[in-house]
C-alpha cells in the first residue's frame, strides 16, 4: 500500500511545558495547526505511524551512538521527563513491532541501520503525539536520526535514508503515514535558547515544500551551527520527510518564532504521490 | 576532563528512575562510579549548572539535571550564563565545536 500521509511538525518541551508563559494568540493558533494535522492523519486512516525524530539522549548516547535506529518495539514508554515539567502524563504507547521488522529489513537493501525492541519516548516524539495521536491509539514505529551531536549523517546519506524508508513504506500491505519532527533554527537549552534566526527557517521551509533537494544537500553542518544553531543539525529530520516525497511539493500551514517554544514553529504537509 | 564520564552519569539520572533513587540517597557512592574529576565532582555535587555547562555538558542533558534541582527555567538559562561570565567560554563539547 503507498504511503497515504505525510507532514512535519516542531517539537520542542517548552511548547507543552511552558505553554502557559507564551502569547496565549499565537500559541493557540499553532495549536490549531496541529489538531488540524491531526484531523489530515486521521482522514488518511493509517494503520501505523512512522515518527521520524531526533532523540535527545533519551535512549542514544555516546558510548554506542546510531546514526538511524528505528523501533522495533512492543511498546513505547514517554515522556521520559518529568511530567509536570513536560506537561504530558507519562504513557505506554503500542508499537508495532512486526511491521516495525519488516520495515527494517527493506529499509536495509538500500541503508544501514540499528534497531531497538526498548525505546523511551523523550519530548522529541511526545509532544508530537500529545497533539496527534491524543489517545495514543496509533501504533507507532519510532525512527531516530542523530541530530545532537557531530559526526552527524551527511544529508546526501539522510536522502538516501528517506528514500528507502518510503520504498520500504509502500511495500507494506499496511496504510502507513510519516511525520518528521525537528526544529529549524533554534539553539535550545544554551544561553540562546529562544533566540530564532526567521529569515533562515523561511528560506529553509520555501526550499522543504517545494522539495528542491540539490538546495536542501547543500546545507554545511559548520554554516548550520553558525546560522540556525545546533538546534538546526535537526533538519535531517525535515530532509528525510522530502526524500520521502521526492518529486512532490508540500504545503507550509503554520510558522512562527514562539521564543518561549525555543523554536520557530512549524506545521506542514507534503502531498503524497 | 572527563566530559564524556560526567554526561554519563547525567544521561544515566535522566533516564533511570533507579539510579535517580540511588543518587538522591547517597551521591557520593554513585558519583564513585564514574571517572570524574574533582572539579567535575564538586560541580555536579553542588549543583554548579553555570561549571558543567562550561565544561561542556550537552544543553539537552544539563536541562534536566537542573530540573532535578527545580529550577525554573529563567534561573536554568542565568545560571549558564553566569557560568559562562565566572568561568569563561565552553571548553570542549558541542558548544566548542568551532573554536579550534
Amino acid at each position: 500500500m503507498p504511503l497515504v500521509f505525510a507532514g512535519v511538525c516542531s517539537h520542542a518541551p517548552g511548547i507543552t511545558g511552558r505553554a502557559h508563559l507564551a502569547d496565549p494568540e499565537i500559541r493557540d493558533e499553532f495549536y490549531s495547526h496541529y489538531h488540524r494535522l491531526r484531523g489530515a492523519l486521521e482522514a488518511a486512516k493509517p494503520d501505523a505511524l512512522v515518527v521520524v525524530g531526533a532523540e535527545h539522549f533519551a535512549n542514544f548516547f555516546f558510548d554506542n551512538m546510531p546514526a538511524y535506529c528505528v523501533g522495533m518495539a512492543d511498546f513505547y514508554e514517554g515522556p521520559i521527563e518529568d511530567e509536570e515539567w513536560l506537561g504530558i502524563e507519562r504513557q505506554r504507547i503500542p508499537g508495532a513491532p512486526d511491521l516495525s521488522k519488516r520495515l527494517i529489513a527493506r529499509v536495509m537493501d538500500d541503508c544501514d541501520v540499528a534497531y531497538a525492541q526498548e525505546w523511551k519516548f523523550d519530548h522529541g516524539i511526545s509532544v508530537p503525539l500529545h497533539f496527534l495521536t491524543p489517545r495514543y491509539d496509533l501504533p507507532v514505529v519510532p525512527v531516530n536520526i542523530n541530530c545532537q551531536e557531530p559526526p552527524l549523517t551527511p544529508l546526501h546519506r539522510t536522502w538516501a535514508f528517506g528514500r528507502a524508508l518510503r520504498k520500504a513504506c509502500d511495500a507494506m500491505p499496511e496504510r502507513i503515514a510519516i511525520v518528521g519532527t525537528g526544529g529549524i533554527s533554534h539553539w535550545p537549552c544554551t544561553p540562546d535558547s529562544g533566540t530564532v534566526n526567521e529569515a533562515w527557517d523561511r528560506d529553509f521551509l520555501d526550499k522543504f515544500v517545494n522539495n528542491r533537494k540539490d538546495e536542501l544537500l547543500a546545507y554545511k553542518d559548520e554554516d548550520v551551527y553558525r546560522e540556525a544553531g545546533h538546534g538546526g543539525f535537526e533538519i535531517r529530520t525535515f530532509i528525510a520527510i522530502a526524500a520521502a516525497t521526492e518529486g512532490a511539493t508540500g504545503d507550509l500551514w503554520f510558522y512562527a518564532p514562539i521564543p518561549i517554544f525555543a523554536v520557530g514553529c512549524t506545521v506542514a504537509t507534503m502531498t503524497v504521490q | 576532563m572527563s566530559l564524556y564520564y560526567v554526561q554519563k552519569l547525567l544521561y544515566q539520572l535522566n533516564r533511570d528512575p533507579r539510579v535517580r533513587e540511588r543518587f538522591e540517597a547517597d551521591p557520593e557512592s554513585v558519583m564513585g562510579e564514574y571517572e570524574l574529576t574533582d572539579e567535575e565532582l564538586e560541580a555536579i555535587r553542588k549543583p554548579d549548572i553555570g561549571l558543567l555547562f562550561v565544561l561542556g555538558v550537552n544543553g539537552q542533558l544539563l536541562m534536566h539535571y537542573a530540573a532535578m534541582h527545580r529550577y525554573p527555567w529563567a534561573d536554568y538559562i542565568q545560571a549558564m550564563r553566569d557560568g559562562v561570565s565566572e568561568y569563561g567560554k565552553v571548553r570542549e563539547g558541542l558548544y566548542a565545536m568551532l573554536e579550534d
